[in-house]
C-alpha cells in the first residue's frame, strides 16, 4: 500500500513540477520547478529498489540544474517575467500533443506485445552498485567508452572556449596592466 | 512491513529532528562561547548563569519576530528557500548511523532511520541539494548582495562536490561499500584499522570540502558579512532567517559525524565506549570548526577556485589513482 501511495504523490508531483516548466513566464519558477521534479523522480527509482540510480539521480541533477542556474542568472533578471515570442498557437499544441503521443507509443509498444524480456536479471545476492557495474561492463561497456570519449571532447571544447587568458587574474593586476589589456582587447590571445 | 518498524521508524525521526533542532541552538552558544575565549572576551553572559539560556533568548526572539516579505522578491520562491536548507540537512541525517545498535527493554534498537545500501552517496547528494536554499535564497531576494550570494554559492557547488565526491572515492574503493555501517565494520578492529592511516590525502580533501560544504569559514564567501552583508540571508528575517541557521548548525553536526565515519573508525565495535569515541570525534569536528572560524581569514572567490581545481580536484585524482593501483597488485 505505501508503495501505491508513494508512487501516486510523486507521480502527480513531477507532472505538476514539469507542468510548471513549461507554463511558467518566469525564469526562477521554471528552474526551481525543474529541479524539484528531477529530484522527485529519483523517488520511483528508491520505490522500485533502485538505490543507487535514485541517489545518483539527485546528485547528477542537482548539479546539472544548478549550472542552468548560472546561466539564468546571467541572461535573466529572473525576478521578473520573460516575454516570451508566441508564434502560432496551433503549431505549437499540435506539435506538443504528437509528441507527447509518440512517446507514450514508443514506451507501451513493448509492453503490449510482450516483447520485453530481461536479458540480465538482477542477482539476488549482489547489492545494487554491484549489478549496475555488472551491466555497464559487460554488456554496454562500449556504450559506456562512447560516452566517456564525448565527455572528454566536450570537456577539451569547453577549456579551449573558455581558456583565453586563463594564466591572467584581475585581481592580482595594477590597475595600469587591465588598462593595457583594455586596449588589446582586439587581438586574438589563442592562435 | 509492520507496524512495530513503522512507530520506531517515526520515533527515531522525531528524536533526530528535536535532538539536531536543540544541538543547533546550543550550538550557536558554543560558537559564540568558544570565539569569545579565543579573543580574549566573555562572550554572552547576561542571560543565566554564564550565558547558558542565550539560546533560549534567541529562540523567542526568532520566533516572534515579524515574518517580513519584502514587494520585490519572489515570494513563494523567497518562502520555501530557508525550508529547503533545513530539509535536506535533516534528510540527510536518514542514512547516518548515530550510534551502536542497543538492547531497550529487550527491543534492538538501531539509531539510523534507514539503511540503504547507499548511504554516503545519498548523504553528499541530499547535503549538496541544500546548497539550493542559499541559492534560491539570493536569486529571489531582489537584492544585489544576494545576487552576488547566489552566484558564489553556485560556483561553490559545482567546484566543491566534485573534490567530495573524488575524496570518498578512494575509501569507497577500499571498504567496497556504500553504506556507513560496512564502512564502520570495516574499521572496527580497533585504531591501527582506521582508514585514515591508508589514506590520509582523502581524509586531508574531505574534511576541507566539508567546510565548504557547510560554507564555514575560510570558505564562508556564501554569507561573508564583511563584504556582502549576509548574502542570501539579507532580506530575510525571524524564523525564516532562524531555518537558514538550523540547516547550517545541523549540517555541521551531521558532517562531523560522517568524518569520523568514514576515515576514523566510527563507532568501532559497538560497545558504549565506542560510543562514546564516536561522540567525543564529532565534538572534536564541531569544535574545529569554530577553532577555524576563530584563527583563519576567509579567502577570496576566487583563491576558492584556484584552491578546488589547480590543487586539491588534481590531489584527489591521484590519490584514487594510485589507490586503483594499490588495490589491483
Amino acid at each position: 500500500m505505501f508503495e501505491a501511495v508513494a508512487f501516486y504523490l510523486f507521480a502527480f508531483l513531477t507532472i505538476a513540477m514539469f507542468y510548471i516548466v513549461v507554463t511558467t513566464k518566469q525564469a526562477l519558477y521554471a528552474l526551481t520547478a525543474l529541479a524539484a521534479g528531477m529530484i522527485f523522480i529519483s523517488a520511483f527509482f528508491f520505490i522500485l529498489g533502485a538505490d543507487f540510480l535514485g541517489a545518483i539521480q539527485i546528485i547528477v541533477y542537482t548539479g546539472a540544474v544548478m549550472a542552468l542556474y548560472a546561466f539564468g542568472m546571467m541572461f535573466f533578471d529572473t525576478t521578473r517575467d520573460v516575454k516570451e515570442k508566441q508564434g502560432n498557437k496551433y503549431i505549437i499544441v499540435g506539435l506538443s500533443t504528437l509528441a507527447a503521443v509518440l512517446i507514450v507509443l514508443i514506451v507501451s509498444v513493448p509492453m503490449v506485445s510482450d516483447n520485453i524480456v530481461a536479458l540480465y536479471p538482477v542477482a539476488d545476492d549482489i547489492g545494487n552498485v554491484q549489478s549496475v557495474g555488472l551491466v555497464l561492463f559487460t554488456k554496454y561497456l562500449i556504450p559506456f567508452e562512447v560516452a566517456a570519449i564525448m565527455l572528454l571532447v566536450a570537456m577539451v571544447a569547453g577549456i579551449v572556449l573558455a581558456g583565453k587568458k586563463m594564466d591572467l587574474s584581475l585581481t592580482l593586476m595594477s590597475g595600469e596592466e587591465i588598462e593595457d589589456m583594455k586596449k588589446e582587447k582586439n587581438k586574438k590571445v589563442l592562435s | 512491513m509492520d507496524s512495530a518498524y513503522l512507530i520506531e521508524t517515526i520515533i527515531k525521526v522525531v528524536v533526530i529532528l528535536l535532538v539536531f533542532s536543540a544541538l543547533a541552538g546550543i550550538g550557536t552558544y558554543f560558537e559564540r562561547k568558544v570565539l569569545a575565549f579565543m579573543q580574549r572576551r566573555l562572550g554572552p553572559m547576561n542571560v543565566g548563569p554564564y550565558g547558558v539560556l542565550q539560546f533560549g533568548a534567541d529562540a523567542i526572539k526568532l520566533f516572534t519576530k515579524e515574518d517580513i516579505i519584502p514587494t520585490g522578491v519572489v515570494a513563494p520562491i523567497f518562502k520555501i528557500a530557508p525550508v529547503i536548507t533545513a530539509a535536506t540537512a535533516f534528510m540527510a541525517a536518514a542514512a547516518i548511523p548515530f550510534l551502536p545498535s542497543f538492547e531497550i527493554f529487550g527491543y534492538e534498537v538501531h539509531p539510523i532511520v534507514s539503511d540503504i545500501n547507499v548511504g554516503i552517496i545519498y548523504i553528499l547528494g541530499v547535503m549538496a541539494v541544500g546548497l539550493y536554499g542559499p541559492l534560491l535564497g539570493g536569486m529571489a531576494s531582489a537584492n544585489k548582495y544576494s545576487l552576488i550570494s547566489a552566484a558564489r554559492a553556485a560556483a561553490v557547488f559545482i567546484s566543491y562536490e566534485v573534490v567530495t565526491g573524488l575524496a570518498a572515492l578512494a575509501p569507497i574503493m577500499m571498504v567496497g561499500s556504500l553504506s556507513l555501517i560496512d564502512f564502520n565494520n570495516y574499521q572496527a578492529g580497533g585504531i591501527s584499522n582506521w582508514i585514515v592511516w591508508s589514506q590520509p590525502v582523502a581524509f586531508i580533501l574531505f574534511w576541507i570540502a566539508a567546510f565548504a560544504e557547510t560554507g564555514r569559514t575560510p570558505f564562508h564567501l556564501i554569507a561573508n558579512d564583511h563584504e556582502i552583508i549576509d548574502g542570501f540571508g539579507t532580506e530575510y528575517s525571524g524564523m525564516r532567517w532562524g531555518l537558514f541557521f538550523i540547516g547550517e548548525y545541523a549540517n555541521m553536526f551531521f558532517i562531523s559525524f560522517v568524518i569520523p565515519l568514514l576515515f576514523l573508525g566510527g563507532y568501532g565495535d559497538g560497545s558504549f565506549l565506542g560510543a562514546l569515541g564516536l561522540l567525543a570525534k564529532v565534538a572534536f569536528f564541531f569544535f574545529f570548526f569554530l577553532w577555524t572560524r576563530a584563527a583563519w581569514p576567509d579567502v577570496r572567490p576566487d583563491q576558492l577556485m584556484w584552491l578546488c581545481w589547480k590543487v586539491l580536484m588534481p590531489i584527489a585524482v591521484i590519490n584514487v589513482v594510485i589507490t586503483g593501483f594499490v588495490m589491483m597488485f
